[in-house]
């Protein structure tokens, strides 16, 4: 049976207004809202897709995170079938180096044919997980894919290149792809069903080893972009707006 | 460890990716302030020609069929084997569906800091990263080895990487690539028969502010009032509500328009990189803290819906008068 | 390890046709007369491919599959002229139809739209994807104070559930300042949950998300039940549903009353307020969870008539045979869908009949219903001049604030 494991994220909602913390040169976690790395997500719906298409175990491990719980239920929901939870991360956010290596050695034992993850995060500023994963599995990496198929021992994927170009690229398995998009959206699933896979799975637990929060690299301050550069904001209603854009457009020769 | 800094440059299908002129801007500034040359590292397969339009000091240059087109694992072993002879202060890599491939893992086999989505270098040779979709900016400084930093395009224009005159070529010997475990089998173009969205002058944008496919037609609608075509951001591409060669922005096209109108667009990095060369960009969003509005020079804080209607009609207006 | 199956083959089987027989008075459905009443009031019948009564006749001969490759349930609007108009009491809506988008959901079979929204009701706990923080912005554009529980610490006469729309819509939040100032001005004790309300859930149920509701019930009966108050009020006949009828058979015992209905009691206290006013005929839709389903008619008219200079007209169809706005079971979030399928937009018939009437103003007392009729009298001849106002708003206007 073709066993895939896929890592996904929480990070934050940018839904929500983002603040720093009082240190200067981090997110303030406190007052973050999390929400899944929607690449993660893709992930997840290709390994899903690939298991109803050829069968597969499919392993999804998520570091601990407000919420992930309720996250690792509804990848169970959609037909997942062992979840884990990542422990022991703390206040800051681990660099994704420390992050690969823990998730590497339990990823080792697992033996898997395929790792599947998000591309990239967009909170992440010290590189990019699955490549960082690769590396330490010794299993080679290629990102930016909407399409996976399976066939002895490799796997055929589609990667995506500026102007539309796909490149159609052959790996030897075992190996780690970076999901862009699935070959189908994510899917729905009834929360009834989630809540069911509450009652009926478990989610095991295991403990990461001690994690990095600093890369070597010296972040000196985070900041919100300054309002100066911003647009000169038409103001009115949507009467007046129109009118003033029409305007826009003349003074641009566009009518 | 010598002062250098190095980009790799990109290429696909014998054309110069413009994100190479673009890191050749950003690594000019990184190497006034660290005091050592700009190096290009060029990897190909009679693709030395390639070179000749980048301003940088000089190219390394490593021929292989295996380089002709880029795939990780022939890239990765060319580096790490190239990287570890140079020892440069900086590597910079486009954080593409190419440089991003390479760099974090190179940066864990060799031990080097990476910084990502970098798009400014300031004069005190601070790297300046945008990230969070724009949201966040951070500002770091190169780590006391060799560092890795990916650039996102926005921060240069490419012309500010571009030169007549030609750099010298080192040439580097290629490692052992037999047994690549990365192969590409071909690429497939995209459905031909669509219009060029890079070669309009206007664009109408759409994200996932239309919410729904049946709204298309508003932004089509506009886009013919204004002679233009409707292109879009990641989120309408992934529903199939639009063709993929409809998209702007990473792994999409990118587009120089003379008037570029966003409806619904919040205005993330691998969206905006693509649009960043317009001329005029009118950005109308209902979220005011949309970072689309940070690289727009007209903006609107309203649900796009209420605007469209009295938009269409005032521009219509306009357009009898004068025909009439 | 187990290996998690993934159902292939959604389940409109004998196991469903039994199911409906559990639901309160399901088991009418096997006296069906196969009189097609229920098909022919239906507002979006004529776009099924398999309306209600048809439905019927298909799972009585065994044709269950089909059933399943159609996408007809999501036409169906939930708006209980089918249940109203069964000359055999069959709960057409409740145990025909919502049960059939459940099972339509479970099977993964949900348009792209409804997905969203249900993922946003789920992780922001408002179908339209705003941050829950938000909750209670509208209130900063007043010049007075919403008092807010978890800030106020103190027990309140009255809880006021402001619900989804009235909280975001730009167009809608205007109704609940309007309220607001209304509440303010009369000197009731009231306050609101801020951004600890969660949508109420009714229209995800009848959209087939009953887990949904279930969970959003919970969130707010557990948030409701550390707040003292006499009664809850709400501008939002579906939350006021959710409250009076279905929240309490998961338990959840909450006194709610639709502001119409708070608002006579108060007629005394405002009609002193009014001022000279004009005159205007003014049409008033019943939304269909007010009305219908609660059967309320009387009061949001009783208000109308109060106010100075309105001449109240009714239109062809009202109270118990009112039309559907075109938003309710998930039609806020199926309008790209629902177009495709049939062309049509329920709200524009219903302005068409304000048109008839000669109407001046649309009066409404949902919150759905502004955007969606206002739109309608952009696309209707003889309607470009049509106001559309929440009842409220009509008596704010006609009050020296």
């Amino acid at each position: 049976m073709t066993e895939i494991v896929v890592i996904a994220r929480l990070v934050p909602d940018l839904v929500e207004e983002l603040e720093i913390a009082p240190s200067g040169t981090a997110l303030d976690l406190s007052w973050l809202r999390v929400i899944i790395n929607e690449f993660d997500n893709h992930a997840i719906e290709q390994a899903i897709i690939l298991k109803e298409r050829s069968g597969a175990t499919v392993t999804i491990i998520s570091p601990e995170a407000e919420g992930v719980e309720d996250m690792l239920f509804t990848t169970a929901a959609k037909g997942a079938d062992r979840l884990i939870k990542l422990t022991g991360i703390g206040e800051e956010k681990p660099t994704n180096l420390s992050l690969a290596q823990t998730l590497a050695t339990m990823i080792k034992e697992m033996n898997p044919d395929l790792v599947l993850n998000g591309v990239q995060a967009h909170d992440d500023i010290t590189g990019d997980l699955a490549p960082q994963l690769a590396q330490l599995l010794d299993m080679p990496y290629v990102g930016y894919i909407s399409g996976v198929s399976l066939d002895g021992g490799k796997a055929k994927a589609y990667k995506e290149y500026p102007g539309g170009i796909l490149a159609e690229m052959e790996i030897n398995l075992p190996a780690v792809l970076g999901i862009q998009s699935s070959e189908e959206p994510p899917r729905y699933v009834a929360i009834s069903k989630v809540r069911q896979m509450m009652n009926s799975t478990s989610i095991e637990e295991i403990q990461s080893s001690e994690l990095e929060t600093e890369s070597g690299v010296v972040i000196k301050r985070m900041y919100l972009p300054e309002a100066a550069e911003r647009a000169e904001m038409l103001e009115g209603d949507e009467k007046e707006v129109a009118t003033k854009i029409t305007s826009i457009l003349q003074d641009l020769g566009l009518l | 460890m010598t002062q250098d800094i190095f980009l790799l440059i990109e290429h696909i299908q014998g054309q110069v990716s413009d994100i190479s002129y673009i890191m050749t801007a950003a690594a000019r500034k990184l190497a006034q302030k660290e005091g050592g040359s700009v190096i290009g590292i060029l990897l190909g397969s009679g693709a030395e020609h390639l070179k000749d339009t980048l301003a940088v000091d000089k190219v390394i240059y490593c021929d292989h069929p295996a380089l002709a087109e880029f795939t990780s694992d022939a890239y990765e072993r060319t580096l790490v084997s190239l990287l570890t002879e140079y020892s440069p202060r900086a590597v910079l890599f486009g954080n593409t569906t190419l440089g991003a491939d390479v760099s974090s893992s190179l940066s864990t086999n060799m031990e080097f800091p990476i910084v990502s989505s970098c798009i400014e270098v300031t004069e005190s040779g601070s790297l300046i990263s945008q990230i969070c979709g724009g949201k966040i900016m951070v500002e770091s400084q190169l780590a006391d080895k060799t560092t890795l930093i990916t650039v996102n395009p926005g921060g240069y224009k490419p012309e500010a990487g571009q030169s007549d005159s030609t750099p010298e070529t080192i040439k580097f010997s290629p490692p052992d690539l037999e047994n690549l475990k990365v192969k590409l089998s071909q690429y497939i173009e995209p459905d031909i028969g669509d219009v060029d969205i890079s070669q309009e002058k206007v664009l109408v944008g759409i994200g996932r502010g239309i919410q729904r496919e049946d709204n298309i037609e508003l932004a089509e609608k506009l886009a013919e009032l204004l002679g233009g075509e409707v292109c879009a951001s990641r989120p309408v591409i992934d529903q199939g509500w639009l063709p993929t060669s409809r998209l702007v922005g990473k792994s999409g096209k990118t587009v120089k328009p003379n008037l570029y109108i966003s409806l619904g667009i919040s205005g993330a990095t691998e969206h905006t990189e693509g649009v960043i060369d317009s001329k005029t960009i009118i950005a109308i969003n209902s979220d005011p803290d949309a970072p689309i509005f940070d690289i727009a020079q007209y903006g609107i804080e309203v649900d796009l819906f209420d605007l469209i209607d009295p938009l269409l009609e005032q521009i219509e207006s306009v357009k009898n008068e004068s025909s009439g | 390890m187990a290996v998690n199956d993934i159902p292939q083959h959604p389940p409109f089987t004998a196991e469903f046709k039994e199911s409906l027989f559990n639901i309160p008075e399901g088991e009418k459905i096997q006296t069906c007369l196969q009189c097609a009443c229920c098909s022919g009031v239906c507002p979006f019948g004529f776009a099924m491919e398999i309306p209600p009564g048809r439905m019927i006749a298909w799972m009585r001969a065994g044709i269950l599959d089909e059933m399943l490759e159609s996408d007809s349930v999501w036409m169906c609007v939930s708006c209980y002229a089918c249940t109203e108009v069964c000359p055999k009491g069959i709960p057409v809506t409740l145990a025909l139809m919502t049960r059939a988008k459940e099972e339509a959901l479970l099977a993964g079979n949900v348009p792209t739209e409804l997905q969203s929204a249900l993922e946003f009701s789920d992780q922001y706990s408002n179908p339209l994807g705003e941050s829950s923080r938000k909750r209670a912005d509208w209130a900063e554009e007043l010049d007075f104070e919403i008092p807010i529980i978890r800030k106020v610490k103190r027990p309140v006469d009255v809880l006021w559930f402001v619900g989804d729309y009235a909280s975001y819509h730009p167009r809608v939040k205007n109704v609940t300042k309007a309220f607001a100032i209304l509440l303010n001005k009369l000197g009731i004790d009231f306050g609101i949950l801020g951004s600890d309300e969660h949508s109420d859930g009714d229209s995800q149920r009848l959209a087939g998300e009953r887990g949904l509701f279930e969970k959003l019930a919970e969130k707010n009966a557990k948030i409701l039940s550390r707040c003292e108050f006499n009664e809850i009020i709400t501008t939002d006949p579906h939350a006021y549903n959710a409250f009076k009828n279905e929240y309490p058979q998961l338990g959840f015992d909450f006194p709610v009353r639709h502001y119409t209905e708070f608002l006579v009691d108060h007629l005394d206290e405002i009609t002193p307020l009014f001022k000279e006013n004009g005159k205007a005929k003014v049409a008033f839709h019943d939304p269909c969870y007010l009305g219908r389903v609660n059967k309320i008619y009387e009061a949001p008219r009783q208000l109308i008539e109060a106010i100075p200079g309105v001449e109240l007209v009714e239109m062809a169809h009202n109270k118990s045979t009112s039309l559907c706005c075109g938003g309710g079971g998930g039609g806020m979030w199926l309008d790209g869908f629902r177009w495709e399928k049939a062309e049509y937009r329920l709200s524009e018939w219903r302005i068409k009949e304000a048109v008839a009437v000669k109407a001046d103003i649309l009066a409404v007392s949902c919150p759905y219903e502004p955007p969606r009729f206002e739109d309608a009298t952009k696309a209707i001849a003889g309607a470009k001049k049509m106001l559309v106002k929440d009842i409220v708003e009509l008596i704010v206007d006609a009050i020296d604030i």
